[in-house]
């Protein structure tokens, strides 16, 4: 493995290697980790073609906020309000912002098509939802964004119809200078099921962290769970669904506490002990007996090193 | 080579094996540095005569093979890689015996190797190693862990005798992934590496492998309390600003009941 290679990679297979980097960068980072990858590929046809594919699909898989420029607010860039690859759809605001993916900005905006929006039927779910999610984004995230976009059936002009809206939250800290960054991303897809006359809801919860002084060490947590309530008029059905996913968020912060209390005494003592069950430090200076005879390693209830 | 290093720090843990292999195929030229700067997990050989495994790495590597500690033969056969001198043998038979039962007071279970060879200034160097599998299915006493890997590279440069002391020089660097999975809470993955270096200069009567044992079970221990408290806990405290708990809400924000 250590020889000179054969060959040289294949343009693709670097542009492959340049993409994976990227898309594997820690929320925050991948400016950065573009900068490295630039300096060791020393190609910049690769590097472009790497980049432009790569940065897509990490501003949506990170649900990157961007503001828009004419100071009318942000807009989440997700694949729900995608439409098409560089246009995203602000509901709030009935406008398309257009986005540089690799800059990471919000280059113009304009008014959405009567086509692009919901019909007013869902368009009163959507609105009622945003604006109950928004409440509560409001008070349990300090820095959070969350946006309302209907997905499926936004041609549906009155019941009789399912339709699926998505609930995107996300919540993002950068902290270079203290070397930490940290994202919360949740996804609530919603199904309005006319015929059994309930609402379906199931959330992805995803939650990383970094911290990066003089080491590397990550946090991946991810979470699925669903629930569901009665078809309601579209104001209480906002209520209710909020309710739902502020009960499930709230517990998913409560578990993640409770896995990091765990650590010191029970998974971290799965990996390596603090001190051994003697309760004092190895005796390095009887070492000699070690050497010399197996039943010291059984006096101290260790029995045979199999190692298997 | 900055550039590299540099990804290595921000890639996740979990993926150091991939992310090695990416950086040796884009920059072959660079391999003999990648491979001596980067640590990547240990790997483990089973040396079929002695009947125990013993762990891979740089140091017991010549070409494509390996040597075991135990039999101090290659694996595959070799036919004339490198060897410590019969002295340096002996006191490495001694390290590997000695550091295999530290290994399970601390560890209880997992694999160490020890490999030690003679450098240029008279003095020596050792490398003592421990990979632990703390999953349930592999040595996880409590059964917490769906997946849990700890491995464990220390590096002591021993300068050559001066006046009854001699200096020593240890680099430890601890990379450990623990993932726990249940129905109620997903999945929780934490993963890191470390590196931390110590320096001492020790009276050579009290015995070289008395020396090089307290400084790595020193260092050993600080390491795993920075992962454990520093480094988690850092982790811990991005996702509650994040998404504060509830009861510091209600003390950070009491006007919003009002609102």
């Amino acid at each position: 493995m250590a020889d000179e290679e054969e060959s040289e990679l294949s343009v693709e297979q670097k542009i492959e290697i340049a993409k994976w980097f990227l898309l594997n960068s820690p929320p925050g980072e991948i400016q950065y980790v573009a900068k490295d990858v630039k300096a060791i590929l020393k190609d910049d046809y690769v590097y472009e073609t790497a980049a432009s594919e790569a940065f897509s699909i990490y501003n949506k898989s990170h649900l990157l906020c961007l503001p828009m420029p004419n100071n009318s607010g942000d807009v989440l860039i997700t694949a729900f309000n995608e439409i098409d690859a560089n246009d995203y759809l602000d509901p709030i605001t009935a406008q398309v912002a257009k986005v540089d993916h690799v800059k990471q900005v919000c280059t113009e905006v304009r008014r959405a098509n009567d086509e692009e929006l919901p019909f007013p039927y869902v368009e009163e779910y959507r609105c009622a939802v945003d604006a109950e999610v928004s409440k509560y984004v409001g008070e349990a995230y300090p820095k959070g964004v969350c946006s309302v976009f209907c997905t499926s059936g936004k041609d549906v002009e009155e019941p009789g119809s399912d339709f699926e809206l998505v609930v995107v939250i996300s919540a993002a800290r950068h902290s270079p200078q203290n070397f930490c960054n940290g994202s919360w991303r949740s996804v609530w897809n919603i199904e309005l099921k006319e015929d059994l006359q309930i609402v379906e809801i199931k959330g992805r919860l995803q939650v990383g962290a970094h911290y990066f002084e003089e080491g590397n060490v990550q946090l991946d947590a991810k979470h699925e769970c669903k629930d569901s309530t009665i078809i309601q008029a579209a104001d209480d059905c906002a209520i209710s669904l909020t309710n739902i996913i502020r009960h499930h968020e709230t517990e998913y912060l409560t578990s993640l506490q409770a896995s990091y209390s765990n650590l010191p005494d029970t998974t971290f003592k799965d990996l390596r002990r603090k001190l051994p069950v003697t309760r004092t430090l190895f005796p390095w200076h009887n070492t000699v007996q070690f050497s010399l005879t197996r039943d010291l390693a059984e006096e101290l209830g260790i029995g045979k090193q199999t190692n298997q | 080579m900055d550039a590299a290093l540099g990804l290595m720090r921000r890639i996740p843990p979990k993926h150091i094996d991939t992310a090695l292999s990416a950086l040796l195929s884009l920059l072959p030229h660079h391999s003999a540095d990648l491979l001596s700067q980067v640590d990547q997990p240990l790997q483990v050989l089973s040396d079929i005569e002695c009947g125990r495994e013993f762990i891979l790495c740089e140091y017991n590597r010549d070409a494509d093979s390996y040597r075991s500690p135990w039999s101090n033969k290659y694996h595959p056969p070799l036919e004339d890689g490198p060897y410590p001198s019969s002295e340096l043998r002996k006191l490495e038979i001694e390290a590997n015996d000695v550091f295999a039962v530290y290994c399970e007071q601390y560890y209880e279970g997992g694999i160490s190797s020890v490999y030690m060879w003679e450098d240029e200034n008279e003095g020596f160097v050792a490398c003592f190693l421990i990979k632990k599998d703390g999953s349930k299915s592999g040595h996880g006493r409590r059964g917490y862990l769906q997946e849990g890997a700890w491995d464990a590279i220390h590096v002591v440069e021993v300068g050559p005798d001066e006046n009854g002391t001699a200096h020593y020089c240890l680099t430890s660097t601890v990379m450990l992934s623990l993932t726990t999975n249940n129905e109620s809470s997903g999945s929780f993955n934490l993963s890191g590496s470390i590196r931390r270096q110590m320096n001492m200069d020790l009276a050579v009567a009290e015995g070289h492998l008395q020396n090089m044992g307290k400084m790595i079970e020193e260092l050993e221990g600080k390491l795993r309390n920075s992962l454990d408290q520093v480094y988690f806990g850092k982790t811990k405290e991005m996702v509650c600003t994040l998404r504060p708990p509830a009861e510091l809400l209600q003390m950070r924000f009491p006007h919003h009941r009002d609102v």
